[in-house]
């Protein structure tokens, strides 16, 4: 079921068991973008690494929280993904998704200096979901994440990168479409109704 | 991770496959092998490689002081009740390069506890345990560790604890005299002492959860009567089976206690 409208693009059907999202400077305006006006009826759960200080607790959880009306948690090791929920990485620890549909944390070293790092989120998802999850790269000063959305599009996954020439900085979004071709290259906006047009693989 | 098992009684088998397969990829990597098929195959025949792989397998990351609100909540929150204890017995498990038994160390002997206190420190990594018996880290580490010891409720100088040396610092020999250093692994291994404290922080993420399980099952027979239970600050037991085993007493910093 496509939701047609006259202000945004429609996108053709894909269904979808997880979608993972990563940004790094400029990151938060850009999620909250992307994510604004979710239906609360949301049923894909979703995950999210934002590049932070290591050293200072995330409020990001409490934040988003209070702006969507679905269930947001920073996400613990062993917690399940759960239906409708966002979560995000803690600071300080690399965040994956095991083959059990669980996450799992880690102190393994940064990755591009990034700790949680967006390639090892996004590449755990596509082992874990394979064709089945989607992968969204938005603005960012560093190359995380293009490896992460590579491994996605090699599991038969959708990536989508925000384009270069909204991103507040488009180093991130440019370094992904170097490595490969996204299926969707959108300024947020119309990420935002990309996202929404995906159907959760076990919609009833 | 099945031969390896069997050839060297390492077991790896219940490690989360996300975090196995990056260090198994950057250990092919570093070790210049084409394929895991012939790393696998060398691995078996040669056992100093498989010493080499093990550096790899195991992730020797830590800081002292680590989460310094959980050692502000030890010293608060447990100290009180440990000093009730003639004697103390505490197990560090998965202690790797020896960050956090200098750090409990340094805590309990402010708080006068050290004395008659036995720390017993477990790795599954030899290479480790030796880093963690000479004591000494890079200087550079030093001052992150200074800003954490006094976020943690520091009573002296971090400086008193250390020799500066050439690029590294050698912590008072004295802090761990009375520790053991032991090989131990929480996949295969069992209860070797009666403890009031297990101090396990980060270790549990690298575990499925039947291996978590496993190793919560060690901790809670190890514990004496109430005893404690510290993991990492986002770990938590209410994932595993053990659940209804340990109570919370600090929850944000992940304390728990022994639910006879």
């Amino acid at each position: 079921m496509k939701r047609d409208s006259t202000r945004h693009r429609s996108f053709p059907l894909r269904r979808v068991e997880a979608v993972v999202l990563g940004a790094s400077a400029g990151g938060i305006d850009a999620l909250s973008a992307v994510l604004d006006g979710l239906p609360a009826g949301w049923r894909i759960p979703m995950a999210v690494v934002l590049h932070l200080p290591e050293s200072h607790d995330s409020h990001l959880a409490e934040i988003f929280a209070q702006r969507l009306p679905i269930p947001v948690h920073e996400a613990l090791d062993k917690m399940p993904l759960t239906d409708g929920c966002l979560y995000f990485a803690p600071p300080g620890y690399h965040l994956s998704i095991e083959r059990g549909r669980r996450f799992s944390l880690s102190c393994e070293p940064p990755v591009l200096y990034s700790r949680p790092s967006i390639d090892v989120l996004m590449a755990s998802a596509a082992d874990a979901y394979g064709p089945s999850v989607a992968g969204f790269l938005m603005t960012g000063a560093n190359e995380d994440g293009a490896e992460g959305l590579l491994c996605i599009h090699r599991a038969g996954g959708l990536t989508a990168v925000q384009d270069p020439k909204e991103a507040l900085v488009s180093t991130m979004p440019l370094a992904a479409i170097a490595r490969h071709t996204p299926d969707h290259v959108l300024p947020l906006r119309d990420l935002r109704t990309l996202l929404q047009q995906l159907e959760p693989v076990h919609a009833l | 991770m099945e031969a390896i098992y069997l050839k060297y009684s390492y077991d790896f088998r219940n490690y989360t496959t996300a975090s196995q397969k990056r260090r198994v990829l950057y250990a092919l990597e570093q070790l210049e092998f084409p394929s895991i098929s012939v790393l696998q195959d060398r691995v078996l025949r040669d056992a100093t490689l498989f010493g080499r792989l093990l550096q790899f397998l195991t992730i020797p990351v830590s800081e002292m002081f680590r989460d310094p609100a959980y050692f502000l909540a030890l010293r608060r929150h447990v100290v009180p009740i440990l000093h009730t204890y003639p004697s103390v017995k505490v197990w560090v498990a998965g202690c790797s390069t020896g960050e956090e038994v200098f750090s409990l160390a340094i805590l309990l002997r402010e708080e006068g506890l050290l004395e008659r206190t036995q720390i017993y420190a477990t790795d599954i990594n030899p290479a480790s345990l030796e880093k963690a018996r000479q004591g000494i880290f890079p200087l550079e580490a030093i001052r992150g560790y200074t800003s954490n010891y006094q976020r943690a409720g520091g009573l002296s100088a971090f400086s008193d604890y250390y020799t500066a040396a050439y690029e590294a610092a050698r912590f008072d020999p004295s802090l761990c005299a009375d520790v053991i250093f032991a090989d131990h692994s929480l996949a295969t291994d069992s209860v070797f002492a009666e403890t009031q404290l297990v101090s396990c922080r980060n270790v549990l993420i690298y575990f499925n959860r039947q291996l978590q399980d496993r190793a919560l099952g060690l901790f809670h027979e190890s514990l004496s009567h109430r005893g404690f239970l510290g993991l990492g600050s986002k770990e938590s037991i209410d994932f595993s089976g053990y659940a209804d085993r340990f109570d919370t007493h600090a929850r944000a910093e992940r304390i728990y206690r022994k639910v006879a």
